[in-house]
């Protein structure tokens, strides 16, 4: 592992500023992503600036009845919330649906939004990725795909985004709040993580010393009818294949609203708009879901091992509707 | 006629005798060893599949404070036999496949040694690669035997004229993708060169094994070389001796006096510790309407390494399982620049019943005639390939006793018939065999410690295995004496030779020559022995091997759910009913079956090495890309033994279980997938991507 200096900044602004001075320093949370891909060498900080005691581990009410859920509340925390669980299941759900226990258990939710991809050529420190080293080509595009996005790649990356969390967290309209050296702002969720475009070594739209400080849901409105539906290889402990965060409102058997989002399938978390707007005021019935589903998947561009994901997110988004549809 | 031990220990459920030491975390492995001021090495793969190393730039390295030296071709002690090219270690510059190890670092601490090697800069003339294997190359060879010295090919009768008439014919091709041990201790050496004496903490399957050889190729005297792996934390075929353990060995000639700790990280398991070779499987089968198999044909193309030759036995349990009129087998193999493949658990029956088990399956609904009912039907009186009686054969019996433990009489046979809310719901059924291995040249030594106590001492290993339970139980009974009375030392080539912990070998092995010690102890002794009284001997040759075809035979049975509309398969019940001679302790027996089965879910479901064609290597080089199954991939196992008295295959009456666990599992997992879905996957592992639709 590359030498690295590890610095604890009194407060947040101190964190900041320090950061800011260190073009090739990064933030440590949870470190449960960011020391694996150090030892690999995947990632090389020559600082380190820790902000897991600095920012909130609070789960706090809002007036308007919404959550502010600190940076540092810990994925375990959070998925035990009583008012997550209740008023926000999609979201506890997605969070338990992601790593271990163990991992859980240290991770942060301002970490969990910035893991970074799992594509097994961004993680071999020996093979071509734009994402780990721009402008070397990215390997997965002839390679091992089987994973990767069917949604807003490019030739530069295809990768996908691995958090579980940050889909549930999309579905749900969260807000993210962001301080950084030019002060204080907020930033929809959708608008955090982006495609891959010819930047795929960005995977977010922050700014360099920008740090998460809290993740603010909106009012549940219709969430508490929500649910994520995460598809993988084994029962546990790996990663989505493809995964379904939604939330559905109906009344007298009319799709009022419906809020969708897939995980897995793109270089960000990716919100469902066309299957939403091709839900408003239709039948709630299976033709309805899978009409939307497919209204979605129109425009997917699977590559050559991933097709299969077109099907999946098709009868996953179908079947989660139509359980949403009668609970 | 071998004569049985009286029993009374043997075949008790005794509690491990390590387990203490294990759930304290006191039982100490390899790199658990401690010294004062360690050395660390860290390797340097290559990153090219195949060529010559042009320079090395070790500048930056070296200039790391307390990075010791820098090891290459260009630098390294020569070895005194490198014939085997696996173990011709840093001895030139030829990269024979991506990975290899072309330097490597020694440092003060770890971290140091990880990053120094990381700034060492190697330079190529890259020459074209070969790593994938295709059943239509053209280069496709037969190797002289197959592991461990089996034919490679063989015939009986006119398979093309029996299978040209059959009235049901059956022909298609199945395959098994690379797949990698993956124990949970990685590879680990600590090594240390005093004045000429190579010692070794190893994590090891064959502590005299590694050290024979490990004396070869440094040109040692075979009692310089000490080895010691008192605990072994998973094995699984890949704890032999590997490149690591040369380069540590290495490692510890450059820095003499200082002891060299070397362990692999996950990432680099995947390279050079041996792997299971991929396979292609033709398997071409005839019956009569009655469902009588006539014709049997098992192709196997697999591959090897151009440095060195593994050729699996793929199709040789193929050779034993059925009657039939005729029948061919045949293994071609493609040598590839790639690292060499090796035993990983159930070599040969592992792929390839998965193969047979699933055409069984095929062949059966073909014929109209329930699985079981299939099996049972082509059971065979003598082992064709010998020509031999079998020592015993239960097959039958397991399957019956499998049926009713597992319901089997009410199945339904029609695929894709049942559904529980989204899963569809299966059942399957395959035959398990492993043959009864006993190597040769195993040592015990008895001493009397007084007080009716007993020293047992034999260079054995227990990789999780139980042995130390087991061969205590072995003891006691041959000593009249209670487990607690038997002091066992293991794990230790100061102690007398042990054979390899392999083939499913080791209680047959050990505990031969432990009941001969024992009868040369009586002998010598008589009833009250003295304290310091001794006796050592050998485990003798087992004439009746050459009398009887001796294989353990099991029925393996898998519950599959299906979920309708993502394909994703869980297998929430098995059935495993094993015929395996004498069990010595029913509870670690059981351990050991439910490991082979749950890594027979893995195989089915979950594993498989990517190898890049582009750039020759295993790509998902981890625990989050490859997966194993996880705890909630393991539901209910069923294990039950058919109560088998043996007495042709050794002293105990014992026949190996630590492989035949995994043989038939992936088949009994497909045939139920298979069974819920009316979809048949051919080629593991069966993920949601073959089965959503």
């Amino acid at each position: 592992m590359k030498t690295f200096r590890y610095d604890r900044a009194g407060d947040i602004s101190g964190a900041i500023a320090t950061l800011a001075k260190e073009r090739t320093g990064v933030f440590l949370a949870g470190g449960t992503n960011l020391v694996d891909l150090m030892k690999l060498g995947v990632m090389q900080p020559d600082v380190l600036v820790d902000v897991r005691r600095l920012t909130s581990t609070e789960i706090q009410d809002l007036p308007d009845g919404g959550l502010r859920i600190g940076a540092a509340v810990t994925n375990s925390e959070l998925a035990a919330d009583r008012r997550v669980r209740s008023r926000y299941p999609v979201l506890s759900q997605a969070v338990l649906a992601g790593a271990s226990g163990q991992l859980r258990n240290l991770a942060t939710t301002g970490g969990n939004l910035l893991q970074r991809t799992r594509c097994v050529y961004f993680y071999d420190t020996t093979t071509p990725c734009n994402k780990r080293e721009p402008d070397t080509g990215c390997s997965a595009l002839e390679g091992f795909n089987f994973g990767h996005a069917i949604f807003g790649a490019s030739r530069h990356c295809v990768a996908t985004h691995p958090s579980d969390m940050a889909v549930a967290m999309t579905a749900l309209d969260a807000v993210v709040r962001i301080q950084g050296p030019g002060g204080e702002r907020e930033l929809p969720i959708t608008e955090l993580h982006r495609l891959p475009g010819h930047e795929p070594q960005r995977d977010t739209t922050l700014e360099h010393a920008e740090l998460i400080t809290a993740v603010d849901l909106p009012p549940p409105g219709f969430a508490s009818n929500s649910r994520y539906r995460k598809v993988r290889e084994r029962a546990s402990y790996a990663f989505a294949l493809v995964s379904v965060a939604a939330a559905l409102h109906v009344r007298d058997d009319v799709v009022r609203d419906a809020r969708i989002a897939l995980g897995g399938v793109a270089h960000k978390p990716w919100r469902a708009r066309r299957a939403e707007d091709a839900l408003r005021g239709q039948p709630a019935v299976e033709e309805s879901f899978r009409a939307a589903a497919q209204a979605e998947l129109e425009d997917a561009a699977p590559l050559r091992e991933n097709a299969y994901k077109v099907t999946l997110a098709g009868n996953v988004m179908t079947r989660m509707l139509l359980d949403l549809s009668v609970s | 006629m071998t004569t049985i031990i009286e029993r009374r220990a043997v075949g008790k459920p005794l509690d491990r005798k390590d387990g203490p030491l294990k759930v304290t975390g006191t039982a100490r492995y390899a790199y658990e060893y401690r010294f004062d001021n360690p050395l660390y090495l860290f390797p340097v793969q290559s990153e090219v599949a195949r060529g010559w190393i042009t320079s090395i730039d070790a500048t930056a390295a070296e200039a790391m404070p307390g990075v010791i030296a820098v090891l290459s071709h260009e630098n390294t002690p020569r070895l005194a036999d490198t014939s085997d090219r696996e173990y011709a270690v840093l001895q030139s510059g030829e990269v024979a496949f991506r990975g290899q190890y072309v330097a490597a670092v020694l440092a003060q601490t770890l971290e140091i040694a990880r990053y120094g090697a990381s700034l060492v800069r190697v330079s190529y003339d890259e020459e074209p690669h070969d790593v994938e294997l295709r059943a239509d190359r053209t280069d496709l060879y037969a190797p002289a035997t197959v592991n461990p010295g089996y034919p490679t090919d063989t015939q009986e009768g006119d398979f093309d004229l029996a299978f040209a008439s059959a009235a049901v014919k059956f022909d298609e091709t199945y395959t098994t993708p690379m797949e990698h041990h993956n124990p949970m201790e990685p590879h680990t050496t600590v090594a240390l060169w005093q004045a000429g004496d190579l010692t070794l903490y190893e994590s090891t399957q064959g502590a005299h094994w590694d050290a024979g050889t490990l004396a070869q190729v440094f040109g040692l005297d075979r009692d310089r070389v000490r080895i010691m792996a008192r605990y072994v934390g998973g094995g699984f075929g890949c704890k032999t001796l590997h490149a690591n353990t040369v380069l540590a060995a290495l490692g510890a000639q450059v820095a003499e006096g200082s002891p060299v700790k070397f362990a692999l990280t996950r990432q680099q398991m995947f390279c050079g510790v041996g792997y299971r070779t991929p396979t292609i499987q033709w398997i071409r089968l005839g019956a009569s309407e009655d469902g009588r198999l006539t014709a049997i044909s098992h192709d196997v193309v697999e591959q090897t390494a151009k440095t060195k030759e593994f050729a699996e036995q793929t199709a040789v349990a193929t050779r034993t399982m059925y009657a039939t009129q005729s029948r061919r087998t045949t293994h071609r193999l493609a040598a590839l620049d790639v690292p060499a493949p090796s035993w990983m658990r159930a070599p040969g029956e592992a792929p390839g019943m998965f193969a047979l088990e699933s055409a069984m399956d095929e062949m059966a609904i073909r014929c109209g005639v329930d699985p079981i009912e299939f099996r049972v039907r082509n059971e065979p009186e003598i082992d064709a390939e010998t020509g031999l009686p079998y020592s015993s054969r239960n097959l039958v019996a397991c399957l019956r006793e499998g049926a009713r433990r597992f319901g089997w009489a009410d199945r339904d046979p029609r695929p894709r018939a049942r559904q529980e809310g989204r899963w569809l719901t299966g059942t399957g059924v395959a035959a398990s065999t492993f043959p009864v291995i006993r190597f040769s040249g195993s040592v015990a030594r008895i001493t009397c410690a007084g007080d009716g106590r007993y020293v047992v001492e034999i260079g054995a290993a227990d990789i999780g295995t139980g042995t130390w339970t087991a061969l205590t139980q072995i003891a006691a009974d041959v000593l009249g004496a209670g487990t607690s009375d038997i002091d066992l030392r293991i794990g230790d080539t100061t102690l007398p030779e042990a054979s390899v912990e392999g083939g499913s070998s080791g209680i047959a092995s050990w505990g031969s020559a432990i009941v001969e010690a024992a009868r040369v102890f009586r002998g010598r002794h008589g009833t009250s022995p003295t304290q310091g009284d001794q006796a050592q001997a050998a485990a003798p040759d087992n004439p009746q091997a050459q009398r009887y075809a001796m294989h353990a035979f099991g029925a393996c049975f898998a519950r599959a759910r299906v979920d309708a509309d993502t394909g994703e398969v869980r297998i929430p019940h098995m059935t495993g009913v094993f015929a395996a001679g004498k069990i010595i302790n029913p509870k670690t027996a059981r351990s050991q079956i439910i490991g082979g089965m749950t890594m027979g879910v893995g195989m089915a479901l979950h594993e498989e090495s990517l190898v890049d064609a582009r750039f020759g290597h295993v790509m998902n080089h981890d625990f989050a890309t490859y997966h194993i199954p996880a705890n909630a991939d393991a539901g209910q196992f069923d294990i039950a033994w058919i109560d088998e008295e043996d007495t042709h295959v050794n002293p105990m009456g014992s026949k190996g279980i630590g492989e035949i666990g995994i043989v038939g599992a992936s088949a009994a997992i497909a045939n139920a997938v298979y069974h819920a879905t009316g979809i048949r996957v051919r080629d593991l592992p069966i993920t949601p991507a073959k089965l959503v639709r």
